[in-house]
């Protein structure tokens, strides 16, 4: 690591055929990498997930629609589920994380490089595997067969009598091989956060990007590690002819959703908090402001990290659990809320009295705060017990999930895209085309995810390949699917724009935000051992302490 | 990361952060528990509930010696690492091979009992619930002990090479953690199906 060394790997870059260049990919273990690997991954499935998605919405556009079969609908709506949980946003939100980590807490490379490359081709593995199951879903014969048991694959559903053939064992297989590469990360991440900070970078001092990240892997260890257990359970079941599922022969099922959304529920903090992370970053930097109660949004992290392995039979309501149980869960959810809330305030301040520039990243973070809180707001009525009753597995549900997982996850990562392109390439985006992906994509959305509410409220259950006509539902779910197009031009717009600015962007310089996060004090792209002197920190905001020694930060923290 | 790097005044002359080794295995481990900790509910929420024989306490027997010997490998690779802190490489060596010594009769004794519950009892992991459990958690937990008895045969491999230098102790130590871990999982697995269950 002596920093005179370094320099002589500079020579022969560009050069190379690109076999040669190629392979480095494959055989790489930068950080820098592996984190621009993993997103176009996940940017790949997203085009996938997105496609599945689009086919649900073209069958249910009008009443009594023969655009696919039951049996495709189902292989869809499971394959959109899971693609988009587990091989969209896991590997997306990982692999700015691992991009970024290092940069920002002024180190060299993740705590086990190795390791973090073990992980992406898991994960990566995991989504082949899945995919495979088109062709390989029913053996060695006939078409292929894709798992249509839905993503979280309810018993006895998913016992060999209800799923012949191996679709399910492929959903089984490639969730228990990337959540390996999960696991993987997030010791990975908890090793790089805590051993290979910089020196003068307390936790205290840390970027609020590395601090969520700590708590977003400290969630995965305790939550991915139960779905791998139950995945296992359910390998024996179908391999070994167990009963852990199988009420047949004395097994529950209902010890299946337990499992599960013990997982399931953490997962959907695993992902939001990340997008929290990137929101904390942007905010202030477009708001021209430090971010407001820098220890109170640690507390709230935390916190919410705790909680959130305390709610997971919300999900489960309508299973019918004792009325002690319902209560339980109902207070817990709503209690997630109060951190959340902080949460919110406190961006809400950071922005407050700011000189704010709406440029794209942080338009896109607007938008989030507004979606965001819609999405917790449909969260705490869905936690009401009774109300649950009458809504669960409707698609009031379905749009409540999607504004988190849409409104707000996704906003923040199409932000993060814009924020940080500059750093990852070397190169400006164009801020036209990036105006337009904000107002496609949030016409589109506010079509699609406002006005599936309705239907879900006048009685449209989830995952029906069809529907009657004169249910009243007709028009929203034209409506809904009106605004598919819209998001589908906006993505379109999006990838336009990564690939021109790739090829033709402006030159970006180191710090185009006028940032003050340390992944801005070295050149764009950096170079691969990222800092030639390891820097010295004595602040959050290190790059303001240089840019302002007359009035710098660590006077006041 | 301790580079030359430091030149400020304010910051304090050492930056000491935690091993990332340590981390890692504590890290590894807690997810571990967490498997484990799914497995132990399943265990104690089927107790009772297997709808047909045989039953735990018609066919289990304690096993105290294969128990003894697990836990007492705790106590060897204790030794072998504190051996290889103090450069006493063929102490390391001794004990870190009494510690396989010891594992690989834990596993032969979980095969014996394996067998005679198959071949004696009919009892198999698709029989009722209790070998649906039983095997699930024992097998997880023999697993695990494998997985050790392969990284320790590596270590001993090195050894015997004159790979094994006292620089080389701390990750001696950090895979010792692992095997401890083993260890108390074992006596959690131990109480949960020869105690409580029986």
């Amino acid at each position: 690591m002596a920093s005179e060394t370094i320099a002589l790997n500079l020579v022969d870059r560009g050069t190379r055929p690109i076999g040669d260049r190629l392979h480095d990919w494959v055989v790489t273990v930068d950080h820098k990498k592996l984190g621009i690997l993993y997103i176009l991954y996940a940017l790949l499935f997203l085009v996938i997930g997105g496609i599945e998605a689009t086919i649900i919405r073209i069958q249910l556009v009008v009443p009594h629609n023969h655009f696919v079969s039951p049996q495709v609908f189902n292989r869809m709506f499971t394959m959109h589920g899971t693609t988009m949980i587990f091989f969209v946003f896991m590997p997306m939100l990982f692999g700015f994380g691992t991009y970024l980590i290092p940069l920002m807490i002024g180190a060299r490379d993740m705590a086990f490089p190795r390791l973090n490359a073990f992980s992406f081709w898991m994960t990566a593995f995991g989504g082949l595997l899945l995919y495979f199951s088109f062709i390989g879903g029913n053996g060695l014969y006939g078409a292929g067969n894709a798992p249509d048991v839905g993503w979280f694959a309810y018993a006895p559903l998913t016992s060999r009598a209800f799923s012949p053939g191996h679709s399910t064992d492929f959903w089984t297989l490639g969730l228990l091989v990337s959540g390996f590469g999960s696991i993987g990360t997030a010791v990975n991440f908890i090793a790089t956060i805590l051993c290979m900070r910089c020196p003068g970078m307390t936790l205290g001092k840390m970027p609020l990007l590395a601090w969520l990240n700590l708590v977003m892997a400290g969630m995965v260890i305790l939550a991915v590690s139960p779905l791998t257990a139950a995945q296992i359970m359910l390998s024996i079941d179908r391999y070994l002819g167990a009963h852990f599922f199988d009420s047949q022969a004395g097994g529950s099922a209902v010890l299946w959703m337990h499992f599960f959304w013990i997982f399931g529920h953490p997962e959907v903090y695993i992902l939001v908090i990340p997008a929290f992370a990137f929101v904390s970053e942007i905010i202030p930097v477009f708001s021209r402001k430090p971010i407001f109660g820098y220890p109170v949004m640690v507390a709230a992290t935390v916190c919410i990290g705790f909680v959130s392995f305390s709610v997971w039979a919300h999900h489960m309501f309508t299973v019918g659990m004792t009325s002690y149980a319902n209560s339980f869960f109902t207070i817990t959810t709503m209690v997630v809320g109060v951190p959340t809330g902080i949460k919110i305030f406190n961006w809400i301040g950071t922005m407050w009295g700011g000189k704010i520039q709406f440029r794209a990243p942080m338009l896109f973070c607007v938008g989030f705060l507004f979606q965001f809180l819609t999405a917790g707001l449909t969260g705490i009525m869905l936690s009401a017990s009774p109300f649950n009753w009458q809504l669960s597995n409707s698609y009031f549900v379905v749009a409540h999930f999607h504004y988190v997982l849409v409104g707000a996850i996704l906003f923040t990562i199409f932000g993060a895209f814009y924020y940080w392109f500059p750093k990852m390439t070397g190169r400006m985006y164009n801020e036209t085309f990036a105006k337009w992906h904000f107002w496609l994509f949030l016409i589109g959305f506010h079509l699609t995810f406002d006005f599936m509410h309705i239907p879900g409220m006048l009685g449209m259950p989830r995952r029906i390949y069809t529907y009657e006509p004169g249910r009243g539902w007709e028009i929203w779910n034209l409506i809904v699917t009106i605004g598919v197009i819209f998001q589908i031009a906006g993505v379109l717009v999006f990838v336009f724009n990564l690939l021109r600015s790739l090829v033709k962007g402006e030159t970006a310089g180191s710090d185009p935000w006028d940032a003050w996060t340390l992944e801005w004090s070295t050149s764009s792209p950096p170079p691969e051992y990222n800092f030639a002197k390891i820097p010295v920190v004595k602040s959050r905001r290190p790059l303001w302490d240089i840019k302002h020694p007359e009035d710098p930060d660590w006077k006041y923290e | 990361m301790s580079s030359g790097a430091i030149a400020r005044p304010l910051i304090k002359p050492e930056w000491a952060l935690p091993s990332r080794g340590r981390v890692g295995m504590f890290t590894l481990i807690a997810a571990e528990a967490a498997i484990f900790t799914i497995f132990v509910v399943a265990y104690i929420f089927y107790i009772d509930k297997s709808l047909s024989g045989p039953m735990p306490k018609d066919v289990l027997e304690l096993p105290i010696f294969n128990t003894v010997c697990l836990l007492s490998s705790s106590v060897t690779i204790h030794l072998a690492v504190r051996a290889l802190r103090n450069a006493k490489v063929g102490a390391f060596g001794l004990w870190w091979f009494v510690t396989i010594a010891l594992g690989a009769i834990f596993l032969v004794g979980t095969a014996r009992e394996w067998q005679r519950l198959i071949f004696e009892k009919g009892l198999t992991i698709s029989t009722n619930l209790f070998g649906t459990t039983y095997y699930s958690l024992v097998g997880l937990h023999a697993f695990h002990v494998t997985a050790g008895l392969i990284f320790l045969a590596i270590g001993m491999i090195f050894t015997f090479l004159g790979k094994v230098k006292p620089e080389h102790s701390e990750r001696a130590e950090i895979f010792s953690l692992y095997w401890h871990f083993v260890d108390a999982v074992w006596v959690i697995v131990f109480t949960v199906v020869y105690v409580v269950g029986r």
